[in-house]
Parts: structure tokens; sequence; C-alpha cells
């Protein structure tokens, strides 16, 4: 009896999760001229072919994934080598820079992007230059994705022996040799976690976007602009492209993890985002 | 790893105070001054005139806060219970709807919400009358629940399966109902999961501005609105938006203050936060 009720429970959440998003993927196949949210008007792919032929969006796409592509890369570099840094650190500059990178987490997105926004319109402003666009795009995103880098990367160091590192050297191993050969490959999961964190969230970043994009379109800017402006069953297409991506990419990502589990013999939790 | 290895920070360092420090200060610089960059307090004293608003938003995000609450902790329940691998599951079938963008998961509801929308052709089906939801608080609120109560799940889940089994066990042995045990052992020790999720949920709810312009229409406008409306919106006024930003940063610390106090209390208080 309680687990049935259970089992109810937990049908009615997911149903709750889950049937907007059927609503949307069942909505992109209708063929209806009227372009109606609600009514079905039979099969269709014309909506997927009207997506694939607007330029707009493509070049949105483009954006958002050369963004993404950078600042995950630059935030995960910059960002490691923040994180040893500040585990060599004493306590003190350790709890100012602990808390400095704190901020922006706890710090509401739509604060840090009017703020950012503040910065590069007076910086237009005093020395000129171009306006808002993809650069400052790249130091925004740099920006918010630095301390999920470092969060995940600081861990793995805490846990590291200290004692390895100064082990390799001991043995005759040069400093630079030994953090490639020792440090890095202890700390490599950290960084890995970190990279992806910072390759999603940047994908995903809306808020912060729209505040320093000037008139550069990324997806999710697009996106915004698409459901302000009329009933457009190009959303649910795009909509249904971009969940059948990541639900694929899950699929692979767990597949190998089961994989992993098996030849570890470890029935442990995935940390996964 | 010596000293030497401090000065790897140092690029970040120059980046954070450049791009977090800085900004900052300029919203604080903005808040300030008027329009010719003297010093004024005009700004701070007139986001006073928008106090309905702050209300509204503290108001729907506290309620979104609880009804995600009331709603999530029984699911994580639920699904720390579960064998190993259907917990990892159901975690995932929680988190798969965030990856999809919170623009196409809100405009989802404006589909489900509008007066000729789903929902109503359904009743009217039925022969039931027709709601209106699209355009009111409730539709908000309900935005703000469905975006943010993975983020209220996922920290009491990953708190609830670390509870050690044999206090349960423990509790059990001395005398405990399986009421009792929930009330005294579980929720109490599942406090620092609960006071993070609050947190997860209710900032976001607080300062959100595309669920209540998407979902709440014209008439339920929030902070972020607010603020959107001084920086990219028809209001153009940088210096009140900078300080209903700082307002609302310094009501974000309060609440966050707040919350952390209960985290400290939490071991001699028990169970009496609920």
């Amino acid at each position: 009896m309680k687990k049935a009720g259970a089992r109810i429970y937990t049908f009615l959440i997911f149903l709750f999760l889950y049937a907007p998003i059927l609503v949307l993927i069942v909505f992109s196949f209708n063929d209806s001229e009227t372009a109606s949210r609600t009514v079905w008007g039979g099969f269709s792919l014309r909506w997927y072919r009207k997506l694939f032929e607007d330029r707009l969006i493509l070049e949105a796409l483009c954006n958002t994934l050369l963004i993404a592509v950078v600042s995950a890369a630059a935030s995960t570099v910059l960002g490691t080598m923040a994180a040893i840094g500040i585990n060599s650190m004493k306590r003190l500059p350790r709890r100012i820079m602990m808390n400095i990178t704190n901020f922006p987490m706890v710090n509401p997105e739509i604060v840090t992007g009017v703020s950012l926004m503040l910065l590069f319109v007076s910086a237009v402003r005093l020395f000129g230059g171009r306006s808002l666009g993809m650069g400052s795009l790249f130091a925004a995103h740099i920006t918010f994705c630095l301390p999920y880098v470092i969060l995940s990367v600081l861990p793995k160091l805490r846990q590291m022996d200290p004692n390895l590192y100064e082990a390799a050297q001991d043995l005759g191993c040069p400093p630079g040799k030994a953090f490639f050969k020792v440090v890095l490959p202890e700390i490599m999961p950290g960084i890995v976690t970190g990279l992806i964190m910072a390759f999603t969230l940047s994908i995903d970043d809306f808020v912060i976007s729209y505040f320093t994009s000037g008139t550069t379109q990324t997806l999710p800017i697009y996106i915004y602009s698409m459901t302000r402006k009329r009933i457009s069953p190009e959303i649910n297409a795009l909509s249904t492209v971009m969940f059948a991506v990541v639900m694929i990419l899950l699929i692979i990502i767990n597949a190998r993890n089961a994989k992993e589990r098996k030849t570890e013999k470890l029935p442990e939790y995935h940390e996964s985002m | 790893m010596k000293s030497d290895s401090k000065f790897l920070s140092a690029p970040y360092t120059v980046w954070m105070t450049v791009f977090i420090v800085l900004p900052m200060l300029l919203v604080g610089y903005f808040a300030f001054t008027d329009k010719s960059g003297s010093f004024t307090l005009e700004n701070i004293l007139s986001v006073g005139q928008y106090s309905n608003v702050f209300l509204r938003s503290i108001w729907l995000g506290a309620v979104a806060t609880v009804v995600s609450l009331g709603l999530g902790y029984p699911l994580a329940y639920i699904i720390a219970k579960m064998n190993a691998r259907r917990q990892n599951v159901m975690v995932m079938l929680v988190m798969l709807p965030m990856w999809m963008n919170f623009l196409l998961r809100t405009y989802a509801w404006m589909t489900l919400l509008e007066d000729n929308g789903l929902i109503n052709s359904f009743l009217g089906a039925l022969g039931l009358p027709r709601i209106h939801m699209i355009n009111t608080a409730g539709a908000v609120v309900l935005g703000m629940v469905y975006n943010y109560i993975p983020y209220m799940v996922l920290p009491l889940y990953s708190v609830l399966t670390k509870i050690d089994k044999s206090v349960i066990e423990a509790a059990q042995d001395l005398g405990a109902n399986s009421r009792e045990v929930f009330l005294k052992v579980v929720v109490p020790m599942s406090m620092p999961g609960v006071i993070s999720g609050v947190t997860m949920v209710f900032v976001p709810a607080v300062s959100t501005f595309i669920i209540s312009k998407m979902l709440g229409g014209g008439g339920n406008l929030l902070i972020g609105d607010l603020i959107d409306m001084q920086f990219l919106g028809s209001a153009y006024n940088p210096n009140l938006g900078s300080a209903v930003s700082l307002v609302l940063m310094v009501i974000i610390l309060i609440c966050m203050g707040i919350m952390n106090q209960f985290d400290d209390g939490e071991a001699a208080g028990g169970g009496m936060l609920l």
C-alpha cells in the first residue's frame, strides 16, 4: 500500500516534469498552416525543414558553440592554475580567494550580468573600441565559468598526497616534468569535470549573455526573441533537436560509465553534473 | 609544490579583480551618482517607490521555495530508499529537464496554460468551465517551481542517502516508530540539504525576470524585470537600475545569512524548523 503510494507520487512528479517537454516534441511534428500551438493538423516535418533553412539560427548556433569552446578551454586552463596556486596558499589569502570565487555563484545572475554590462559600456566610453559583442561575451563567459572549474579541481588537489610531487623531484625529476607526470594525472578527473561543466554552462547561459551581447546573437538569446515575437513551431523543432542531442550524449556517457564500473567493480554513483 | 606555485593564481586574481570586483564597484558607483556623475542618494531613495515590486518578488519566490520543498522532499526520500541502480536512473530523470534551455521549458508552459491552450481545450472537451491561468501570479509560481525543483531535490537526495542506516536502526531499537524515526532522526539529519535546497531555489526565483515576463504578463512585475527595464528596456536609467541591483544583493545576502544561522543552530535546535 505504502509502496503503491510512493510509486504514484513519483509518477505524478515526473508527469509534471516531462509533460511540457512531451507536448513541445509532439507539436514540433504538427502540420498546421495557422501555426497554432494547440490544434493538431497531422504529421509533418515542415518545421524542421524551416529550422535548418533559417540562417539566423545557424549563425546563432555557431556563435554559441564558438563561445562555449573558447570560454571552456580558457577557464579550464586559468582555473586549474588558480586552483594549484590557491591550494598552496596560507590560510588568510586562501580564504580571501575562496570568497571571491564563491561570490559570483551566490550573487544573483542578473546582477552579475548588469555589472559586467556596466564595465563593458564604461570601458567603451573611456577607451573607445568596439561596442559589446563577441569580445565581451568571451570575457563574461570565462568569468562565470571560472569558479566552477576551481571548485571541481580543488578537492582533487586536497586529496592528493603532497609528498608525491616532492618524491618525484627527489628522484631527479625536474619541477615542470614532475607536474605533468605526477600532479596532472592525479587531478585530471577534476579538470575534466570542470571543463564539461564550463562548456554546458556556457551553452545554456541566457541571463548574463543577454546583458553583455550587444547585438550579437547566441542561441538562447535567439530563442528568447522567438518567444517574444509570435507563435512559432520552429521553436518546438529546435527544442526537440536539442533534447535529442542531450539524450544521446547522456546515454553514451552512462554506457561508458557502466562499462568502467563493470571493470572496476565499484558500484559507486558517478559524479556527473 | 612550494612558494613558487602561489604565483600560478596571479592571472586569476587579475581576472577576477577586473571582471568581478571592478564591476561590483561600478554598480555601487552608479547607484550613488546621477547622470552627470555627482553624488546623490536619490536613486537609493527612489527604490522605495518600488517596494510593492520587491514584496511581490520575495513573496512569490518564498511561495515557490515552499512548494518546491513540499513536493521535492518526498521525492528525494522515495528515491533515496530505492536500490542503487534505480537511484541512478531516477537522479538522471530529475536532472534531464535541466539540460533543456530554461527558456524552452518556460515556453512549453505558455503552450499549456494559455486561454486557448492545451489544458483549457482538455477541460472544454470534458465539458468543464475554462480557467484563466496565463498572466497570473500562480502561473509565475508554477514556472519557478518547474524550473528550480531539481535544485531542491538533488541536495536533499544527496544528504538523505548519506544518513547512516545504523542511526535509524538504533532509533528503532530504542523503540521509535516509523513516524518518530522520520521526524526526529531523518528530518533533522537532512537539514543541511534543506538549507542548500532552499537557497538554491530562492535566490534564482527572487531574481528571475524571464519567467514573470513569459508567464506573468504585464501585471506581475518582479525585481528582475525592474532591473531589465532600467538597462535594456524602455525606462533606460542605469543609475536607478544599479540602485535596485544593490538592494537586491543586500536582500539576498541577508537571506543567506539567516539560512546559515539556521545551519549552525541545527545541531541544537533539532527538527523544529518545519
